[in-house]
């Protein structure tokens, strides 16, 4: 059983490591493999706003990484589901930068049987333009409730709309019953 | 009416709801894990207040940061208000931003689109 569990941590890392070699044109900010709680998405955004406000980047586009990292971080917490033996909500979270732009990746469990409510909310958001974003993120304002996990399902169109960017995604299937989740969001630099 | 006065956090704001002294704010960053939890007594507050408010509310603004979240909740503060306007009651959203922060000048904006309140849309100096 630990031997299994070892090999189930392992094949996160793997997937990490691919993902930072294909990134190897960028610089990693941050990377992160655990559990994700209000604690810790606090004490990176406040890292990540640390680190940024060092830098010669506009704070229009630090707030926007901040943003986007708390809804993304918001999201695990809220949303991931676990692999057999774990409790707690885990996930990945990498922030890098290259000339043109920030991206925050995060990638978390989810079962299978979520995966096509999902992917519909998040083409839906991918075929909308700014305006149409906007309006999406009022209607839902004003006819969403916030749910028993906190959520107001308003973050993926949210990340659209502040990011100006198409979201990115990837679901890596893990066995029949769950998947691994990647999404990637894109701040550009001004 | 009870003076509510609570001392921001890294991810809860400040807020002032002091009806004897007119003044109605919350600043500084809104990103709490729940959201309800800790927007609950405000909301109580400003049940009471709609009772009977005052013939003229000003409720200030001053967000330098909010998640997903409490921008719904947000908005079920403003509907709130809305509904004192209706009744015959005058209240003023002022709005403040930092001249840098599009996206928040952008949030009022949309706020100001769904409630019939006036925002007033003001630039903070750092």
């Amino acid at each position: 059983m630990s031997e299994l569990k070892e090999k189930k941590g392992h094949s996160f890392l793997d997937f990490a490591y691919q993902m930072y070699k294909s990134m190897k044109t960028n610089e990693i900010n941050l990377v992160y493999e655990g559990e994700v709680t209000q604690e810790i998405t606090k004490t990176f955004t406040s890292l990540t706003e640390r680190s940024l406000a060092k830098t010669e980047e506009s704070n229009m586009v630090q707030r926007k990484v901040f943003h986007v990292m708390v809804e993304c971080l918001q999201n695990i917490s809220k949303h991931a589901d676990s692999l057999e033996g774990e409790e707690e909500k885990r996930g990945i979270v990498m922030v890098s930068h290259g000339k043109e732009s920030y991206n925050i990746i995060t990638g978390n469990v989810i079962r299978n049987e979520k995966i096509p409510a999902l992917k519909e909310s998040l083409e839906k958001v991918n075929s909308l333009e700014k305006e149409d974003l906007s309006a999406l993120y009022k209607k839902q304002m004003r006819e969403g409730r916030i749910s028993e996990k906190g959520g107001a399902g308003l973050g993926l169109i949210d990340i659209a709309k502040k990011t100006g960017s198409k979201l990115d995604y990837q679901f890596k299937e893990l066995n029949d019953d769950v998947s691994f989740f990647i999404l990637t969001s894109t701040v550009k630099r001004k | 009416m009870e003076v509510i006065n609570i001392k921001g956090t890294e991810d809860t704001p400040n807020v002032i709801l002091d009806k004897e002294n007119g003044k109605f704010e919350i600043s500084g960053r809104s990103l709490p894990e729940d959201v309800n939890m800790f927007f609950e007594p405000i909301m109580d507050w400003i049940d009471e207040y709609s009772e009977d408010p005052l013939d003229k509310t000003v409720f200030d603004f001053k967000l330098e940061y909010f998640n997903t979240a409490s921008s719904k909740v947000i908005l079920d503060i403003l509907l709130k208000f809305e509904e004192i306007v209706e009744d015959g009651k005058e209240v003023v959203v002022k709005w403040h931003y930092h001249e840098d922060e599009e996206d928040m000048l952008e949030a009022g904006e949309e706020y100001a689109d769904i409630v019939e309140i006036p925002f007033e849309y003001i630039v903070l100096e750092d």
